[in-house]
């Protein structure tokens, strides 16, 4: 060693301008040791040059290429846990300028250790930005490489002749190779392979071997299960809660074009207004209001189609009976007799019902008499009508008007004849045998009494008739005895 | 039926998924594929695989096992009564379509619901089942997320806890009421039961886990649960306390919401104005100000206007800082960690960059609006060495001055 290289160990010499080539662009360990040395001869940031592969050298030409050698009793160099996370991370970038921000920091911690906490310096604001936006870029890469299926090497034996999945990505930043072992971890068992700008990564089930940049041509075209995976995120996405800043936030656009589904994109928002316009035409029938007066009602159901019943030749008949009943009285759905005369219970069956009501003790004027369904099903046979039971769908869609009518009248029993009666009020299908003779608490507080609709009755003969006729009145009894109690 | 290909099949069962709020992947145990046959890791954190044009996240394969449903809920589209097409998958076609898309990387896994069929019993072993398929014949690592039946035996549950990272049931409604009048097939104290037992064997694995150490997983992301917003009369107020309910009780990760969605085929019994998506959001809001920010239901409660519900053009963070007026300015060189939480604009980032820089500095109104994402918002309730916003705080129309000025755009306004 010579004198002159001895004092220049102690003694940086002034004007000398360090160039460092850099053998990968994401070699931060290559970086971490120059910087060390660099730091312990006392180099400032701004006599020095980083240049990663294909960087412009020659602008530095006159540069020295050689590191000095730190003296033997240089300071150890110090950085905190929390920088060397930040830089490890950082020097993937793509920004050119990282090394020598990465220098420049380390270079100020030595004199001032907790720089780092300091959130508001611009050195650290930016070092915490170049390690966001390639924490970012990882994690899109984790989401959205998308491997394709190709036919392997046919001549190839054993193992080698299973799948291979391809993928082709185009990363932001310097991130590959980090990212194998994401890669690797998840998907062990998989011949894969990578292929990126900056380099490819390729994993046959136990040994990952780096190659050369590819080019996009390099990968397959396309996978048959993309087929399926498109059909997926298109029915997936509810049109209803369009939100497309969200979107482009979370997947910009850089990304589309190599993700099979993002094709779908533009038409899918293009669609959106049409499709939800055609959920809610299918749905629309909640977006009227409904009438709070009974008159209102009774106008609403004569021009009510929610259900195909209305669309019959018919009349809708609107129930009947004081404002302020304490007794509601539920039947079925109007008759060929209710429907020409625009009342309900007038007919046979609204006949029989009178008589027992009569011997029960229940004056048929104090009740609010009315039906599940507002409209007569029917099919018609020749000259008549004949009855047909409302479906439970239609039950629904009609209760839409019962409610109302319940809303309006607030009756404190409601006596629901017939398992259609009974379903309009609690929405769901009860047996008969089961509930009658008791009451049902209402979430209204009311209560509701469930019989058999007296047209049952009309279509039994001798025995049974007499029998069911007896449980009839017994049911109309009891609900006479409770009427009495609830109004007190 | 049998007739349906895969790909019909897929465009039902998913469509009748959309309406599901819940996506996450995360929160799981530590696990992949090395060593093992299969494939599939978790690593904590979910990805997100991409992303709707409603802004939402694909992360699972989100699909329901059938659409055929014997309840008749009047929010569902795929009720009894209701005249969609169906379609039902066998386990072994979901199990193909998981391990495919899986191995294309367009998915972190499965979330898998279903509608009943035949009976609750048989629909959740069929639950069951696909998952069963997917872990021991395929060894699979990724992530699973059951939708449990809550009229199904414990039993068959708690086999899908052991397969399965989450589990969820499903509260549906915010009040009983509501259920009662909606979801006449179904039962509070039900669901409620269903979510005691799975909590109860969540506790009962951990503990194992904690003397064996082979005991086996149960659930380890947790149970989570649903709420529909808009479909009863519950206010936003009845809502946070129904959730913080829920989250002391059953220990839950979280409570989803989601707004009643038009479906097509609606039931006549739903209301007449759809919520709008804003409300859902809003609840989030919330949601978050309880589990980050320290915020307990009642002061949640406190933000709610009279109607009992949120306001919808400011955030509630917000609305209750207006509320309280008089707890700030807060003197961001000074304050403790809870109260710079109350600022409105400061997140919990923001805060903890304030905590570090203020060891070094002064704070000057400068350094705040370097470590946060809108000064604006935050100026008028801090102080530091350079600016009090006297005057600020105490004008009447401060609301107006902060709130949003365009309308957001909803495509509801109905
Ligand atoms: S039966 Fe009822 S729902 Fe159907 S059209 Fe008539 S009033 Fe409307």
């Amino acid at each position: 060693m010579t004198v002159k290289q001895a004092l220049g160990l102690q003694h940086v010499r002034l004007g000398t301008y360090y160039v460092v080539n850099l053998p990968d662009a994401d070699d931060f360990d290559f970086w971490r040791e120059r910087a060390r040395a660099l730091v312990q001869c006392e180099v400032p940031p701004d006599r020095i040059a980083w240049v990663e592969p294909g960087g412009s050298g020659d602008l530095f030409s006159h540069g020295e290429r050689r590191m000095p050698v730190p003296p033997a009793d240089a300071r150890p160099v110090r950085a905190n846990r929390r920088f060397v996370q930040l830089a490890r991370n950082a020097a993937l970038h793509s920004d050119t300028e990282r090394f020598a921000l990465l220098y420049r920091l380390l270079w100020r911690l030595q004199a001032n250790p907790r720089i780092m906490e300091d959130k508001a310096d611009l050195d650290v604001r930016r070092i915490e930005e170049l390690d966001k936006n390639v924490r970012r870029d990882s994690h899109k890469m984790h989401a959205f490489v998308r491997f394709r299926l190709v036919e392997s090497d046919p001549d190839a034996l054993g193992e080698e002749a299973g799948e291979h999945y391809v993928a082709w990505f185009e990363p932001e930043h310097h991130i590959l190779r980090a990212n194998a072992g994401f890669f690797m971890r998840r998907f062990s068992n998989m011949r894969w392979s990578i292929l990126t700008p900056r380099g490819s990564l390729h994993w046959d089930g136990s040994i990952m071997s780096e190659g050369p940049p590819a080019q996009r041509s390099d990968a397959p075209g396309g996978d048959p299960m993309e087929d399926l995976w498109r059909k997926y995120y298109a029915s997936i996405f509810n049109p209803a809660r369009l939100k497309v800043g969200a979107m482009l936030k979370e997947m910009p656009k850089k990304y589309w074009k190599n993700m099979p589904e993002a094709s779908l994109i533009p038409d899918l928002i293009a669609g959106a207004q049409n499709r939800e316009a055609a959920m809610v035409e299918k749905g629309a029938l909640e977006f009227e209001e409904r009438p709070d007066t009974l008159e209102g009602i009774d106008r609403a159901i004569h021009a009510c189609r929610k259900c195909p019943i209305g669309a019959l030749d018919n009349n809708a008949v609107m129930g009947e009976g004081p404002r302020d009943a304490a007794l509601m009285i539920v039947g079925e759905q109007p008759g060929d007799n209710e429907d020409l005369q625009g009342r309900p219970f007038v007919g046979p069956a609204g006949q029989l019902l009178d008589v027992h009501l009569e011997k029960a003790g229940i004056d048929r004027r104090t009740a609010y008499l009315t039906n599940a369904v507002k409209h007569f099903k029917y099919v018609q046979r020749g000259k008549r009508r004949l009855h047909q039971n409302p479906g439970a769908k239609e039950i629904d869609t009609c209760r839409w008007w019962i409610e109302g009518e319940r809303a309006i009248v607030q009756p404190k029993l409601v006596l629901a004849m017939g398992a259609s009666a009974a379903r309009s009020v609690l929405g769901r299908t009860v047996s008969i045998s089961k509930v009658r003779g008791k009451p049902i608490p209402l979430e209204d507080g009311s209560e509701l009494w469930v019989t058999v609709h007296p047209s049952y009755l009309l279509r039994l003969e001798g025995p049974a008739r007499e029998e069911q006729a007896r449980l009839f009145d017994a049911d109309l009894a009891a609900v006479k005895v409770r009427l009495g109690e609830v109004r007190g | 039926m049998s007739s349906q290909s895969v790909l019909q099949k897929l465009e039902i069962l998913a469509d009748a998924a959309k309406y599901d709020a819940s996506c996450a992947s995360s929160g799981t145990a530590k696990r992949n594929s090395m060593g093992g046959k299969g494939i599939g890791s978790t690593e904590g954190m979910g990805i997100c695989h991409a992303y709707a044009p409603d802004g939402r996240c694909i992360s699972l394969l989100k699909i329901l096992l059938t659409n055929h449903c014997v309840f008749d809920c009047h929010y569902c589209v795929n009720r009894k009564s209701s005249n969609v097409a169906r379609a039902r998958f066998t386990p072994q076609e979901v199990v193909d379509l998981t391990l495919a898309f899986y191995r294309r990387n367009y998915i972190e896994g499965l979330f898998l619901s279903s509608g009943i069929v035949k009976s609750s019993n048989h629909t959740m072993e069929q639950l069951v089942e696909v998952a069963r398929i997917l872990r021991e014949e395929h060894d699979f690592r990724g992530y699973i997320h059951l939708k449990t039946i809550p009229e199904a035996d414990p039993e068959i549950v708690h086999q899908a806890g052991l397969y399965a990272d989450r589990i969820s049931i499903n509260v549906e409604l915010p009040t009983d009421s509501g259920l009662t009048r909606l979801a006449p097939d179904k039962s509070a104290a039900q669901i409620e039961g269903a979510m005691g037992k799975v909590k109860a064997d969540l506790v009962e694995a951990k503990d194992a886990r904690k003397r064996f150490k082979h005991a086996p997983r149960f659930a380890p992301a947790g149970q989570s649960t649903q709420m529909i917003v808009g479909a009863d009369a519950a206010t936003d107020s009845d809502i946070v306390g129904k959730a913080s309910r829920l989250y002391d009780s059953f220990k839950l990760r979280r409570v989803y919401y989601s707004a009643l969605s038009p479906i097509p085929d609606a039931s006549a019994v739903l209301p007449l104005k759809r919520p709008p998506l804003i409300r859902e959001h809003r609840l989030y809001q919330s949601d978050w100000l309880m589990r980050f920010y320290g915020y307990k239901p009642a002061e949640v409660m406190q933000a709610t206007e009279a109607d009992g519900n949120l306001p919808l053009d400011i955030d509630p963070k917000l609305a209750w800082a207006l509320k309280f007026r008089e707890q700030f300015p807060v003197d961001v060189n000074c304050a403790s960690k809870e109260q710079l939480l109350r600022v409105p604009g400061l997140g919990v980032k923001a805060v903890g960059k304030i905590l570090a820089s203020r060891r070094h500095r002064t704070l000057r109104l400068d350094d705040v609006a370097r470590l946060t994402l809108s000064i604006t918002k935050v100026r008028p309730f801090i102080c530091t060495v350079d600016w009090r916003p006297v005057l600020l705080t105490d004008r009447a129309d401060l609301r107006s001055l902060l709130a949003p000025k365009t309308e957001q755009l909803e495509l509801f306004v109905a």
